[in-house]
Order: structure tokens, then C-alpha cells, then sequence
């Protein structure tokens, strides 16, 4: 759909250079979603957790809730599979397990 | 101040909000990323990041899109110091003139090893004499891992990159020994209050140093210890392990000069040998036995000057 003249915004109105956007606080950047990187995906044993929030504090990719009453859900939108979780967490609570045997 | 405590010692001292969200290009496992994620979360809303180009700028920013929920510029590649400097002093001009509301701003400048220990060298050092109130952080990942994982003057001693490859030729990967940037920040620019290095995988004393460094008033130098798992080789899960291991063999220390005081952070019990550190890494694959000796007494040695052992 062309816009017309009028709509463009005017040379005032306009930002100077490429001005990007910034995404909301916690949530994630909308426009990159890195899901399909990951080959492993981290799995949490409630038995074995000891709601410490280590894998929250290390998740370089910042996909872990903050909240301990859902075991640190991981947003699957963006969970690269790195396992860093997996390795950090003191009791082992935490593991990879292939894509290929999820069926969603 | 805009923190409760400047101290983050437990996790329940840290802030839950993230700055520095989910979405974004870096490599599974990045420990540059984890560090972005920290520092962000550390200096809070009233923060203003600029990157020079680097790891941290590309693999964040891709096209019209970022993963910074704060304001974030990029500099170019040796710009960093002057535009860190510039934009603090800019936003005290504006502050003074009533164009903006007198308050806290925090200017952090987040530059890779190349683009603060090679590149942007001179124009750190003219930041860290201007005097004005900023924060300069170094994300070392020991090469130029942006452009293919070439060597820096950060790179450590026979480490693989692909400017330094071993072969029948050269045995070696990389001859030259690593540059000492915070101590080289701190012994030339004596007005400096604040410098430190800190690692990734002690996060709390990271946030700690990252919260000291802008509370400072005038300039203050960070190094950040990263683990690459691209460009060293070594399998994206163990970031924290390897980055936990160089602390605790004595390959990286944990500092701070405040005030011309010098301060050790963290004293491993026992160090570990070097070879537990280096056998972990594909780029040191090519080393041999008398090459892990000469390494552990380089290491024995710098441990020694700085009171480890």
C-alpha cells in the first residue's frame, strides 16, 4: 500500500541517522527470534531443583524467567541450546535433551 | 546514587530486571553476551551504553533491530574513548544549560580487546585523562572474534588464531606474550580513581565492580574476562567452567585499584595447574609438555609479583 505525500513524515519530523527502536524492559526483541540455533533443549527436573536461580543469572542469552515457582521457564522463542544451565546448576537438575524427541 | 546497595554479594541482591534482553545474533554460549547481560543488569535503567564496533556491536545489532532496552549508540572501531568522553560531557553541558533534568546518567563504553587494547588504544587514553564521569569496559576474548578469530594483542602466548596458525614452520600459534592493558590504564594515568579487571564467571564480583566504577566521580577502566567458544575452540557449555578455571590457575587474576590502592578480589585456595585450563581449548591443541612448563612458570611467576601465592 502507497502512502500518500502528505503522510511521510516532514524533514522536522524525521530522526537523524538509523535510530533503531529499543525492545520493552524483560521482554524479548521481537524482531530476532534465535530458537532455530538450538539442537539440545534444557529440561528441569522439579524433584532435582533447588530454586537457586543459577541458570537464570548465567543464561548469556537472557530466556530465563525470573520466577522460581515456574523453575525458571525457558522461552523457547530464543533459547539457543548453549547447556551453560545445565553445567552451572549444583544439582544437576537441568538436562539437554535432543530436539528430534519433541514433537511440537 | 540510583542503586539500593553498590555491593551485589547473593543472588538475591541482583536486580531481576534485564536490560540487555533475549534476542540477539551472538554464538551459542557467548561470554561476551553474558557479560553485556551483567553489566546492563548491574547499571540500570538510568545507563547509556555505546559499543564500538566489535562482537558486541554486530552480532547484536543486526538489521534495524537490538537487544538493548537502554539507550545504545555505536562508535567506530578506534572511536570509543572519544565518543564515551564526548557524550559525557555532553550530557553535563545540557544538564548545566536546563535542556535536560539534573540527574544521574551513567555513560558506559563497551569496547572488544581489539577495539580498546589495539585500535582505540590513544583514544581511551585521552578519555581516561579528560576527567569527565564515565565507565570504559573491555570484553576480552583475546582476538578479533568478529571478523574470524584473528590475533590481538591480547591474544595469550602460543594460542591458535588464524593470523597465527601452527605448523611445520612456526610450531608455535602466537609468539608475542599478552598485553597488561589495566595495569598499563593505571600506571599511565594517575587521576584515574578506578580500575579493575573482573571475569564473567564470578558475575557478583563483576556487577560489584561494574556499580563501583560508575559511582566514581571521573573516569574509571574495566576488564572483563569472556570465554569465546568459536574462537577457542572448545565446546559452547563449559563458557562458565573455563572462564572459573583461568582465575583459578592463575591465567587471569581479579583486581582493582582503587585509588591507587591495590586490591586482589579473589585468591584462589589452591591454584590449579595451567594444563587443566589449556586442555580444555582447541587453540592450544598444538602445545606440548615443555610448553605447559614454560607456561606454568610465566604464570607462577606474575602470580608471585601480585601476591597469589
Amino acid at each position: 500500500m502507497t502512502k500518500k505525500f502528505e503522510e511521510f513524515p516532514t524533514w522536522k519530523e524525521m530522526p537523524v541517522g538509523l535510530v533503531v527502536f529499543a525492545p520493552p524492559v524483560n521482554g524479548p526483541n521481537p524482531h530476532y527470534k534465535t530458537g532455530t540455533f538450538r539442537t539440545l533443549r534444557p529440561v528441569t527436573d522439579p524433584a532435582k531443583c533447588n530454586k537457586d536461580g543459577l541458570c537464570w543469572l548465567y543464561c548469556p542469552d537472557s530466556c530465563r524467567s525470573s520466577d522460581a515457582e515456574t523453575l525458571f521457564a525457558v522461552n523457547l522463542d530464543y533459547c539457543k541450546g548453549c547447556g551453560v544451565c545445565a553445567e552451572v546448576c549444583p544439582t544437576k537438575a537441568i538436562s539437554m535433551i535432543n530436539e528430534l524427541e519433541f514433537k511440537e | 546514587m540510583s542503586w539500593e546497595k553498590l555491593e551485589i554479594r547473593t543472588l538475591k541482591d541482583a536486580p531481576k530486571d534485564e536490560y540487555f534482553v533475549a534476542g540477539h545474533r551472538t554464538c551459542q554460549g557467548c561470554g561476551p553476551a553474558l557479560a553485556c547481560k551483567l553489566i546492563a543488569k548491574a547499571a540500570g535503567p538510568r545507563a547509556v551504553v555505546i559499543t564500538a564496533t566489535g562482537c558486541m556491536y554486530v552480532a547484536n545489532c543486526s538489521y534495524n533491530t537490538t537487544p538493548w532496552a537502554i539507550p545504545w549508540m555505536h562508535a567506530q572501531l578506534g572511536g570509543i574513548g572519544s565518543a564515551v568522553c564526548g557524550a559525557a560531557a555532553a550530557y553535563k553541558a545540557m544538564m548545566r544549560k536546563g535542556k535536560l533534568k539534573k540527574e544521574e546518567i551513567h555513560v558506559i563504553g563497551l569496547a572488544g580487546d581489539g577495539g580498546a587494547a589495539d585500535i582505540g588504544l590513544s583514544g581511551i587514553s585521552g578519555a581516561m585523562l579528560s576527567g569527565e564521569d564515565h565507565l570504559i569496559i573491555t570484553y576480552d576474548n583475546e582476538s578479533y572474534a568478529n571478523t574470524g578469530v584473528q590475533a590481538s594483542s591480547l591474544t595469550p602466548w602460543g594460542a591458535w588464531t588464524t593470523f597465527t596458525p601452527p605448523g611445520k614452520m612456526l610450531r608455535l600459534g602466537n609468539v608475542r606474550v599478552k598485553k597488561d592493558l589495566p595495569k598499563m590504564i593505571a600506571a599511565g594515568h594517575p587521576n584515574v580513581r578506578y580500575v579493575a579487571t573482573a571475569s564473567t564467571s564470578f558475575p557478583f564480583d563483576l556487577m560489584t565492580k561494574v556499580r563501583k566504577g560508575l559511582a566514581v566521580k571521573g573516569p574509571a577502566f574495566l576488564q572483563v574476562h569472556t570465554p569465546c567458544p568459536k574462537g577457542w575452540k572448545f565446546s559452547p557449555e563449559l563458557t562458565v567452567r573455563i572462564g572459573r578455571l583461568a582465575v583459578e590457575t592463575g591465567m587471569w587474576t581479579l583486581y582493582e585499584i582503587e585509588d591507587g590502592q591495590f586490591k586482589l578480589s579473589y585468591k584462589p585456595p589452591k591454584r590449579k595447574p595451567v594444563s587443566e585450563y589449556l586442555k580444555l581449548q582447541g587453540r592450544f591443541a598444538h602445545l606440548r609438555e615443555p610448553d605447559y612448563r614454560y607456561i606454568q612458570e610465566q604464570v607462577d611467576a606474575a602470580c608471585k609479583q601480585l601476591g597469589i601465592d
